[in-house]
């Protein structure tokens, strides 16, 4: 076991220098610099962009800069905003707990409708329930999040008027300085009646557009795993021996189902911060996602670089995690 | 666990502090994070109108107009040669207190206004590195080159003087990058060793004092009670950061905004039947055009540039492109701007007429030529590609074969202004509502190569008319010669002018006294509401 985690452990380094170069190369890619996308039609001139060029250390050779940046890195410095000047790392960190928020949120609402649903549909396979579980479980796969999120913002909450369109708490009723940036956990913490519902309120439709993805890749994984279970002797035995349905598919299916979904919630990890970009942009909601595009856009290359390594940095080591929490449930990898 | 004790008790004390919500809260759909709240560091609409709540500058524009009036200097005067201006400076304006710690100990003063120019203006300065120190619009308005110095008469006077005079001096000095800001709030970071903190907590004279701001999701304001013309009629003022326009749209109808910017123009219908909205809307102080390379034949000849604006349909491209939300253009400059020349009259669209003026200038078809376009949308051109494709298509009827071009946005602007093309699209946005400020575009200096005049058009007649209005301080006279020099655009047509956009605000009914800014601003004292 030791040895697994050490060589998967070790495996990450060589991704996140690869990361780090793909990402260095892949942001100059991008035409245009920082300095000319902020100076609009007015121009710059050659004098000033070359002095600005020159402090932002734009002007060196490409490799000179990777290695600067590399050298920061490595001592947990991952730059100045070139827009704010503020630190990347103190930006990400202002702005993460939204994006976790919104995800775990939406991961919550995946696993716990997702799993049900996907073991509903493998045991009553072929039936109406499983066709239409599998039809609704296709069509949020294919969702495009942008499209989802505008007609739910215009069905739930113009017309209907049940939940508020966007932000995260109600601005003109509420106000608390963040503490921990989750808005549940500071919502509850500002004192103020009423507060952590409205907070609660402004997740419910970012968590649906989020989770949709999710939920569906959950349902049908949760579905094919059972499925597979049902099958096995274990299970038949179980049933010969008069077990109720409830427990030989609850107890005896759907732990050992469940193994293989596990995996599955830990890749939807990036999905999620994927796909948090389009819905925190629909939701106005303050997360990484909509920081990123914004860098991209005034080609801020530090927080661009920065906000990459570190968002790719979560999803590796959560990855890694559930490799780990792989083999300590199924033994079968660890002997393999 | 003490961390945890810390956080608690960290909560506890903030909501102790917190200002309370009232029902007076007027909520502003705006459309992104600012850099900062200095002006003077920023370039961006959403930056300025997140600091305007704050601050004031010395003169200032009437709102919802591009009318100069009385700032935090009460009066001025101007030599007789032009070349000294002196400000009266208002006596007993308060600065806010900073969330921060800072609480001021005197009133503004000529101390302020040095500081403010001298930041962005001397190397010397503590604060002129702070920040990144570009002063980006201080240097495009050719501030350097045109001040020769800034003197504190008094406490309350201060004598601005110039190199040359200049008219649109004043008008500059009401743009944002001409905020004051308080000279005794920098010593007292710098003292405190935070200089930056100086950009991020606004510390202004202006109706609202800053309160708070969550990068990314809302800015709060609060009305200031010792302000310098009264307190402002509602008691907080909250931006919500909504960068999607159909999430600013629904938040406005569901009564979780007041009023939003840029709204979507598919939804412009909608609203003007909304009931519970106003759609308030300004022709834009913008201009998109069409530039003719006159360095680059056919273009040299007159008669070939006249004809290429017979061989337009610029109704078509304002229907179909603008969708309503823009107007045909006749002049380089919009009508919202003083001594724009109703007389001229715009060519009428005729491509016979066009293909035959074509052929009496000894140009033989089928001509090739390039059209380039700009690969992004502006305020005043929402889409140049499809008003490239409707051009070439207009093209072809008169026998030119437009091949169209174009390049990432800071390299096309860049190629334009080299002059590589033929004829390409372009626009300007105005700064401070001076007519100079879009008569320059044509003018010889800026025709240059690298300069910002792509038609490479540099008329004697026309130069010396503009130039003789930046000088003068008699805005009759100002008006005349920039009418005179409409004229001569119009003649030589070395653009083709495209649109303004026109600018649509929504605001919830209950909003009173909004004004729509002709530079597409977004203030908020004067308003209430009902």
């Amino acid at each position: 076991m030791l040895r697994f985690v050490i060589r998967r452990v070790a495996l990450t380094l060589p991704t996140f220098v690869a990361l780090m170069f793909v990402t260095f190369i892949a942001v100059r890619l991008v035409p245009g610099d920082p300095i000319e996308v902020r100076t609009g039609e007015r121009g710059i001139s050659p004098e000033r962009l070359a002095q600005f060029r020159h402090e932002l250390g734009l002007d060196r050779p490409v490799w000179q800069q990777f290695l600067d940046y590399a050298n920061g890195l490595v001592h947990g410095d991952f730059g100045v905003s070139i827009v704010t000047k503020t630190p990347v790392l103190h930006e990400f960190l202002t702005l993460f707990p939204a994006t976790l928020e919104l995800s775990l949120c939406a991961l919550l609402l995946a696993v716990v409708i997702g799993v049900p649903v996907g073991v509903l549909a493998a045991v009553k396979r072929g039936g109406v329930l499983d066709h239409a579980v599998m039809a609704v479980a296709l069509t949020g796969y294919s969702m495009p999040i942008f499209w989802w999120g505008l007609l739910l913002i215009m069905l739930v909450s113009e017309s209907w008027g049940l939940t508020p369109v966007s932000g995260r708490v109600d601005l003109i009723n509420y106000y608390f300085e963040p503490v921990t940036g989750f808005m549940l956990i500071d919502s509850l913490l500002s004192d103020q009646e009423g507060a952590f519902w409205s907070a609660a309120q402004h997740l419910i439709l970012p968590s649906i557009v989020l989770g949709t993805i999710p939920l569906a890749v959950i349902a049908r994984m949760t579905r094919s795993s059972m499925l597979e279970v049902l099958s096995e002797d274990y299970v038949r035995t179980a049933r010969a021996k008069g077990l109720s349905p409830l427990r030989v598919v609850g107890l005896h299916a759907l732990r050992n189902a469940l193994i293989p979904v596990v995996t599955v919630i830990g890749l939807q990890t990036g999905t999620l911060l994927a796909g948090a970009v389009l819905t925190e942009h629909i939701f106005a909601w303050p997360g990484v996602g909509k920081w990123l595009i914004e860098s991209i856009a005034r080609r801020d290359y530090p927080a661009l670089q920065g906000g990459i390594m570190l968002i790719s940095g979560i999803v590796i080591v959560v990855n890694l995690l559930v490799d780990l929490a792989y083999v300590a449930i199924n033994p079968r990898i660890r002997h393999g | 666990m003490s961390f945890l004790k810390a956080k608690f008790a960290a909560a506890a004390i903030l909501s102790v502090l917190a200002v309370p919500a009232y029902a007076n809260t007027l909520v502003y759909c705006s459309e992104g994070s600012p850099e900062n709240f200095t002006p003077a560091l920023n370039t961006t609409g959403t930056s300025f109108d997140a600091a305007r709540p704050v601050y004031n500058q010395l003169v200032e524009f009437e709102r919802g107009t591009t009318k100069v009036v009385p700032g935090l200097a009460e009066s001025w005067t101007v030599s007789p040669d032009g070349k000294e201006i002196v400000f009266k400076l208002r006596k007993g304006v308060k600065f806010h207190s900073g969330v921060n710690g800072f609480t001021p100990t005197r009133d503004f003063n000529a101390d302020d206004v040095l500081f403010s120019f001298e930041r962005q203006w001397k190397p010397d300065n503590p604060y002129f590195k702070v920040t990144g120190g570009a002063y980006d619009y201080f240097n495009d308005m050719s501030m350097p080159d045109l001040l020769k110095s800034i003197d504190k008469v008094d406490d309350y006077t201060v004598k601005f003087t110039l190199n040359e005079p200049n008219a649109p001096m004043l008008a500059n000095l009401a743009m944002d990058f001409g905020t004051i800001h308080s000279k005794e709030y920098a010593d007292f970071l710098l003292k405190k060793g935070t200089p930056e903190q100086f950009d991020q907590i606004p510390v202004g004279t202006g109706p609202f004092s800053f309160v708070a701001y969550q990068k990314d999701a809302v800015i709060r304001y609060k009305a200031f009670p010792a302000y310098y013309e009264g307190k402002a009629k509602i008691d907080n003022l909250v931006f919500a950061i909504t960068p999607d326009p159909t999430a600013r749209y629904a938040k406005v109808k569901k009564g979780e905004c007041h009023v939003m910017i840029a709204p979507n123009p598919a939804d412009i219908t909608a609203m003007k039947t909304d009931p519970a909205i106003n759609l308030l809307s300004q022709p834009g102080l913008n201009i998109a055009y069409w530039a003719f390379n006159v360095q680059k034949p056919p273009f040299d000849k007159k008669e070939v540039r006249q004809a290429f604006n017979m061989a337009i349909d610029k109704a078509a491209i304002i229907k179909d492109v603008y969708q309503g939300a823009g107007q045909a253009a006749i002049n380089p400059i919009p009508p919202t701007i003083w001594s724009y020349n109703t007389a001229v009259k715009d060519y009428a669209y005729d491509p016979e007429k066009a293909k035959k003026m074509l052929a009496d200038a000894g140009v033989t078809t089928p001509l090739d030529i390039d059209l380039w376009w700009m690969p992004v949308q502006r305020p005043y051109n929402p889409n140049a590609k499809r008003i490239a494709e409707m051009m070439q298509a207009d093209l072809a009827k008169i026998g030119v074969n437009a091949k169209l071009v174009s390049y990432e946005w800071g390299e096309y602007r860049k190629r334009m202004q080299q002059g590589e093309h033929i004829t390409g699209q372009l626009g300007w946005t105005g700064d401070n509502g001076d007519p100079d400020n879009f008569f320059f575009l044509l003018g010889c200096p800026a025709a240059r190569q690298g300069g910002q005049n792509l038609a490479k058009w540099c008329n004697k007649e026309f130069d010396d008319l503009i130039n003789k209005a930046r000088v003068s301080s008699d805005l009759a006279e100002r008006t005349k010669l920039y009418e005179q020099a409409q004229v001569i655009v119009k003649e030589e047509a070395p653009w083709f002018t495209i649109a303004h956009s026109v600018v649509y605000e929504p605001i919830r009914k209950e909003v009173v006294d909004y004004k729509v800014s002709p530079f597409g601003r977004h203030e908020f004292y004067g308003v209430e509401l009902k």
